[in-house]
């Protein structure tokens, strides 16, 4: 726990000391009242609630969870401080977690920044403020899951282009596979069973399911669980790898 | 004397090359061992492998009784390693860098304190703390490398060109340092340099295409030459291969 603790400090402090935590918070906050104000049409629905705000963040995420999450292990690799983190008596385990946690934190923070949203509705009229909190935090969850994907496929390069557009490929299929255009495509050769499966990968629909207010096990089940097992195999391709 | 770093016919291959070929040493407590060879020979490789950033393909290592590959941790602890080239986290100032370096090492509290006031002072870098560490000159970096490798007093240390990118006097006081810390503890450091191992190593050690070709005294080494030549530069031309010529 120690390990992982002085990590995940280092790790955090380094997204502070360069431009890239007030760029991507900057662009996050902005990009989030864009869409809630001008796309979701928050005003013009009349209602107190904030699913016109909820309703952009998979896409938000996207493209900016990979940009945060590609520098985790690519860019230890390419500047070679992968062979001083890794030699030092740390395992991979916690330093890969220890990243993982800082990661999330960081976004946990841009996410927790757009309070004036939820200080605006309660003001306009009276929410449901239950939703909303299960909305943040399937949120959050959801970022985890998108983080610990970016963090595993940046861990397989010291290319941070690459790691990036890789991370938002992976994401995509993830966030698309419940769609009727991703499901129909399987609908016709595959068994049923497998459909289902692929269709219960879905971020979105899990998302959506947190935020009608509902906190279902198998939801949070759904995202722990990719996030293990992503972090899992992060931890198995440093442990393989680290050297090349 | 006490052996504290023991290398077993440790092998890498990469593929179809073999970097490293069976080579076995062994450092005791007050040996200072000079690894040398030409570029490509197989130096950092056998160095990464005793750090436990690689793993061998065949044969082990032993810091300090722990073997690298079964107890990293444990061996981890009681080594420092300064990899080749120093990389060091260019976005962390030197402070917070040592700072982190020395709570990963386990310390804490006054000891913290104390020992990394010990290294600042031995390095000369107490002027560049509070700098970001990609703002330094080639030097500085280096010397920031070994500050991170020694801050904890390990018993064994591990030194890939440690006086690569220092100027003269640099040079100077960084073997004299690596002297100082010798009596107790095993020391491997490579170089290219052959008037280093005159200087601070007790022990020569020759790698050429992976095979460990020679394991004695520098003074040993003038006497393997075959032409007789007096120079340290001059035997290990004629032992080496040049790869790139």
């Amino acid at each position: 726990m120690r390990n992982i603790g002085i990590i995940f400090r280092r790790e955090l402090a380094s997204y502070f000391s360069t431009p890239l935590a007030y760029v991507f918070i900057v662009i996050f906050l902005a990009l989030a009242g864009t869409f809630t104000f001008y796309i979701g049409g928050f005003f013009a629905r009349g209602q107190a609630d904030l699913e016109a705000f909820f309703y952009f963040h998979p896409w938000l995420y996207l493209f900016l969870i990979p940009a945060v999450a590609m520098r985790l292990w690519a860019e230890e690799r390419k500047s070679g401080t992968i062979e001083l983190l890794m030699t030092l008596p740390v395992t991979v385990a916690q330093a890969v977690i220890g990243k993982f946690l800082a990661a999330w934190f960081f976004i946990f923070i841009a996410l927790g920044l757009t309070f004036p949203i939820w200080i605006t509705v309660n003001y306009l009229g009276d929410p449901d403020n239950g939703v909303i909190f299960a909305s943040y935090f399937g949120s959050l969850l959801m970022a985890g899951a998108f983080l610990a994907i970016g963090s595993c496929v940046s861990g397989a390069t010291k290319n941070q282009v690459i790691a990036f557009i890789m991370a938002a490929a992976v994401s995509f299929l993830f966030l698309m596979s419940g769609l009727d255009l991703v499901v129909d495509f399987f609908r016709g050769w595959l068994p049923g069973f497998l459909v289902e499966a692929v269709a219960s990968m879905s971020f979105l629909n899990h998302f959506t399911a947190i935020t009608k207010g509902v906190i279902d096990l198998r939801d949070l089940i759904f995202f722990g669980s990719l996030i293990a097992l992503s972090l899992f195999i992060n931890v198995m391709l440093i442990d393989l790898k680290k050297a090349e | 004397m006490q052996e504290l770093i023991t290398i077993e016919g440790l092998t890498k291959k990469f593929g179809p090359l073999t970097a490293v070929s069976d080579v076995s040493l062994t450092v005791g407590r007050g040996d200072v061992l000079g690894f040398l060879g030409p570029n490509g020979a197989g130096k950092s490789t056998t160095m990464r492998m005793v750090a436990g950033f690689l793993a061998p393909t065949a044969g082990r290592s032993l810091v300090c009784g722990h073997d690298v590959g079964e107890s990293p941790i444990l061996a981890k602890q009681r080594m420092g390693y300064l990899p080749e080239g120093a990389p060091l986290y260019g976005d962390m100032t030197v402070e917070r860098f040592l700072d982190f370096v020395a709570q990963a090492r386990g310390l804490s509290g006054d000891d913290k304190d104390q020992k990394l006031a010990a290294v600042i002072e031995k390095l000369e870098i107490g002027d560049v703390l509070a700098q970001h560490v990609e703002t330094l000159s080639k030097g500085f970096k280096r010397r920031v490398g070994l500050a991170q490798a020694i801050l904890h007093d390990p018993q064994v240390l591990i030194l890939d060109e440690p006086t690569d990118g220092l100027d003269p006097n640099q040079k100077h006081r960084v073997r004299r340092l690596i002297h100082d810390m010798a009596a107790d503890k095993a020391i491997i450091i490579s170089t290219h340099i052959l008037e280093e191992v005159d200087a601070v190593c007790n022990r020569a050690a020759i790698i050429d295409k992976g095979r460990l070709i020679f394991d004695d005294t520098p003074k040993a080494l003038l006497k393997r030459s075959p032409s007789g030549a007096k120079k340290l530069e001059d035997v290990f031309r004629e032992l080496t291969s040049d790869h790139e010529g």
